[in-house]
C-alpha cells in the first residue's frame, strides 16, 4: 500500500510531460545539447580544426560553399564551419562564466535585500541595483570594455557587472513578499536563524523562477558577448568568435556573404535554443492547471 | 494564585502606513499562570493575533510597540536580545496558525520540517543522530493524534488534507512549546467537525503535558468548554476579563453583555441580536472608550477618556466606567 498515493521522491515522468507539452521546448533542448556537443568535442568533429587559430591558405580564401568547404572560406582560407564550432565554445563560456558569477551573488543579494525589507540593507543593495539598471546594458558593457583592454575575460567580467540586478531585483520581489508567509513566521517562532529562514525557508521556494531565467538569460548573455566582439571589444582575433567573424565577414558583403552570414544563423540558432528551452523549463516549474 | 508565566501589562502597538499611525492595541492586558488556559475572544480585527504577535515578537516591520511590557517568567521578551530570543522560541513557547496550508512550507516534506524543529528544541545538550530526531518526530506526530506518522513524514504538505496539516502544525508546536502554547483559531480553516476534533485532541494534549494555553477564537462556543479565563477584546482594548463561569454567568461590560446575546441558541427564542455598527477605524481612534460609539449606555464622559479595569472581585475585571449601572 505505501507509496501508492503518497510518491517518494521528484516524479521524472510527470515532469518530462510538463515540460515537454509543448514541442518547441523539446527542440529547445535538442538545439542547446546539440550545441554543447559540439562545443565540447570541436577539436574532433570539426572537419578542419587547425582553421581555429593562426592559419593561412591564401590559396582557398574566399571560396563559396562547395563540397569540400561547406560553409565556404573567408579571407585567409579558413574554413567558415569548423571556426563556427569552435565559435560555440567562447559563446557557452560567455554564458557559463558569466551565470555562475552572477547567479549567486545576484540571488543571495536579492535574497538579503527582500529579507531585511525596508531596511538599511535593503535600501543599499536595491538603490545600487538601480543604479547599474539606470543605465542601458550593451552601453555600459561597451564603456567598460572599452576603458579595459579587450579581450574575453574583460568582457565577461563587463557583462556580468550588468547583469547581476535583474537577478537581484527577481529574487527580491519573491523573498520580500514571502518574507511575510505564514511559514516563514512559524519557522521564526520555532527559533529559526535568520540564516536558516532565508536559504531553507525563502530560497528554495524561488528556484523556480530562478532557473526559469538562467536557461532564457544565457541566450541574452551571448547575444551581449557577441555585441562586443562585433564592435571589437570583446573575443580578438584569431579566436573563432561568432561575434567577430561576423564583423569581419561584413568587410566582404555582399559578394562574399558566406563569411557573415553562417555565424550569425549560428548566433541565432544558440540564442533560439535557449530561448525554447526557458519556455519549457517555465511550464515546469508552472502551477499545475488541470 | 497559581505561578505566573506571561504578564503583558498596558501594550500599546501602533502601526505606521501611509494615511498616518494606525493605533491598533491601546493598554491590553493579560494574565497567564504555569498551567492555566486562557481564552481571547472578539470580532475580526480587534488585535487578538497583533497581541500575539507581539508576545512571540513577529510583528511586521512597520510596527511600534509604543508601550508596555511582556513579561514572560520575569524578563520583558521586548527587550530580550536576538540570542535570548531564539532560545525562548525554540524551546519555551509556540504558537499554532490559523491557516496550516500557508504555515507549512510547500517545497519540503513534513519530516525535513518536523525535523528541523526538533534538533534545535529537543536536544539542547548534545547534537542528536538521524534516528534520535526521526524517532522523537513521529512521537510528536503521534501525540499528536495522526495515524502512520512514518508516511505522514514522507509526504508534502499538498498531499495532506487540512485536518492532518493542522494536525503536523500542533506536533510542530510541541516541539518548541515546553511552557506556553498560543492556539489562534487553530480551528477555523477547517471544517466543524474536524475543528472540534482538533479542539478536543488539542485539550487533551495541553493538559497531559501541562502546558498554558491561550486560545484565540471569535467562536464563544469553541473556547467555553476549553479554558479557564476569558478574555474579551474589543478594538485594541481588553473590556473584560474573568473566569469563564463568571463571565458567562455575569457578563458586566456592555460589549460583553451583547457579544453573548449574539450567539445563536439551539433552544429557540428568535434570532439572535447584533451589535449595532462595526469597530472604529484605527486611524482616527479617540482617546475615549472604545467601545462608545456603540454602545446603548453611553455617556458624555466616556468620549473623554478610555476607563482603567476596574477590580470588582472573584478575578473578575471589566474596562467599563459605569459598570456599576449597567
Amino acid at each position: 500500500m505505501k507509496g501508492a498515493v503518497f510518491r517518494k521522491g521528484p516524479d521524472y515522468g510527470k515532469s518530462w510531460h510538463k515540460f515537454s507539452n509543448n514541442y518547441l521546448s523539446q527542440v529547445g533542448l535538442g538545439v542547446v545539447a546539440l550545441v554543447a556537443v559540439i562545443a565540447i568535442f570541436a577539436p574532433y568533429m570539426a572537419p578542419y580544426p587547425s582553421n581555429a587559430g593562426f592559419f593561412v591558405n591564401y590559396p582557398e580564401a574566399h571560396e563559396p560553399p562547395n563540397w569540400i568547404h561547406i560553409f565556404g572560406t573567408d579571407q585567409f582560407g579558413r574554413d567558415v564551419l569548423s571556426r563556427i564550432m569552435f565559435g560555440f565554445r567562447y559563446s557557452l563560456m560567455m554564458a557559463v562564466v558569466v551565470l555562475s558569477l552572477v547567479v549567486p551573488l545576484g540571488v543571495v543579494l536579492g535574497l538579503v535585500a527582500g529579507y531585511y525589507r525596508g531596511g538599511k540593507v535593503d535600501m543599499v543593495v536595491m538603490r545600487c541595483a538601480d543604479i547599474f539598471l539606470a543605465v542601458p546594458p550593451l552601453v555600459l558593457a561597451l564603456s567598460i570594455c572599452s576603458v579595459l583592454t579587450p579581450s574575453v575575460f574583460n568582457a565577461m567580467m563587463a557583462v556580468s557587472l550588468m547583469w547581476w540586478p535583474w537577478y537581484t531585483r527577481l529574487v527580491y520581489s519573491i523573498s520580500s513578499s514571502l518574507r511575510n508567509e505564514a511559514f516563514v513566521q512559524a519557522a521564526e517562532i520555532a527559533g529559526a536563524s535568520p540564516f536558516h529562514i532565508i536559504f531553507r525557508e525563502i530560497l528554495p521556494n524561488c528556484l523556480g523562477p530562478i532557473l526559469t531565467k538562467i536557461t532564457l538569460d544565457a541566450g541574452w548573455v551571448i547575444l551581449i558577448g557577441a555585441s562586443l566582439s562585433f564592435v571589437g571589444l570583446g573575443a580578438q582575433p584569431p579566436i573563432p568568435d561568432l561575434g567577430t567573424m561576423v564583423s569581419d565577414g561584413a568587410n566582404f558583403l555582399p559578394e562574399q556573404w558566406w563569411v557573415s552570414l553562417f555565424p550569425a544563423l549560428a548566433i541565432v540558432l544558440v540564442i533560439l535554443g535557449f530561448n525554447l528551452l526557458g519556455d519549457g523549463v517555465r511550464d515546469l516549474f508552472a502551477a499545475e492547471t488541470v | 494564585m497559581a505561578e505566573q508565566l506571561l504578564d503583558v501589562k498596558d501594550l500599546h502597538v501602533y502601526f505606521k502606513v501611509y494615511e498616518g499611525l494606525l493605533k491598533v492595541l491601546n493598554g491590553v492586558f493579560l494574565n497567564v499562570g504555569a498551567k492555566e488556559k486562557v481564552g481571547i475572544i472578539g470580532e475580526s480585527g480587534c488585535g487578538k493575533t497583533t497581541t500575539m504577535k507581539a508576545i512571540m515578537r513577529i510583528l511586521a516591520a512597520n510596527a511600534i510597540v509604543a508601550g508596555g511590557t511582556i513579561a514572560y517568567r520575569g524578563s520583558d521578551v521586548l527587550q530580550v536580545g536576538m540570542q535570548d530570543l531564539m532560545r525562548l522560541r525554540r524551546t519555551s513557547m509556540s504558537m499554532i496558525f490559523q491557516d496550516p496550508t500557508a504555515a507549512l512550507n510547500p517545497v519540503f516534506k513534513v519530516g525535513e520540517q518536523l525535523e528541523d524543529i526538533v534538533r534545535y528544541s529537543e536536544f539542547i545538550s548534545h547534537t542528536p543522530t538521524k534516528q534520535e530526531v526521526r524517532t522523537k518526530a513521529v512521537d510528536l506526530l503521534k501525540s499528536a493524534a495522526l495515524p502512520e506518522p512514518e508516511r505522514i513524514l514522507d509526504s508534502y504538505p499538498f498531499q495532506l488534507s487540512g485536518g492532518m496539516r493542522q494536525r503536523v502544525c500542533i506536533a510542530m508546536s510541541l516541539a518548541s512549546a515546553k511552557d506556553l502554547l498560543i492556539a489562534d483559531e487553530p480551528g477555523t480553516s477547517l471544517d466543524v467537525t474536524i475543528e472540534d476534533q482538533i479542539m478536543r485532541e488539542l485539550k487533551q494534549i495541553v493538559e497531559d503535558r501541562g502546558l498554558s494555553v491561550i486560545l484565540i477564537s471569535h467562536s464563544i462556543g469553541a473556547v467555553k468548554g476549553f479554558v479557564t479565563k476569558l478574555y474579551v477584546m474589543y478594538a485594541g482594548t481588553m473590556v473584560e476579563e474573568a473566569p469563564t463561569d463568571e463571565l458567562f454567568s455575569n457578563p458586566v461590560h456592555p460589549y460583553t453583555q451583547n457579544l453573548l446575546k449574539a450567539v445563536p441558541k439551539l433552544t429557540g427564542g428568535g434570532v439572535p441580536e447584533g451589535i449595532a455598527g462595526r469597530i472604529p477605524s484605527y486611524l482616527t481612534i479617540g482617546d475615549g472608550c472604545r467601545f462608545a460609539s456603540r454602545c446603548m449606555s453611553a455617556k458624555e464622559s466616556c468620549q473623554a477618556h478610555a476607563p482603567p479595569a476596574f477590580d470588582i472581585g472573584n478575578g473578575h475585571r471589566v474596562a467599563c466606567f459605569h459598570y456599576g449601572d449597567i
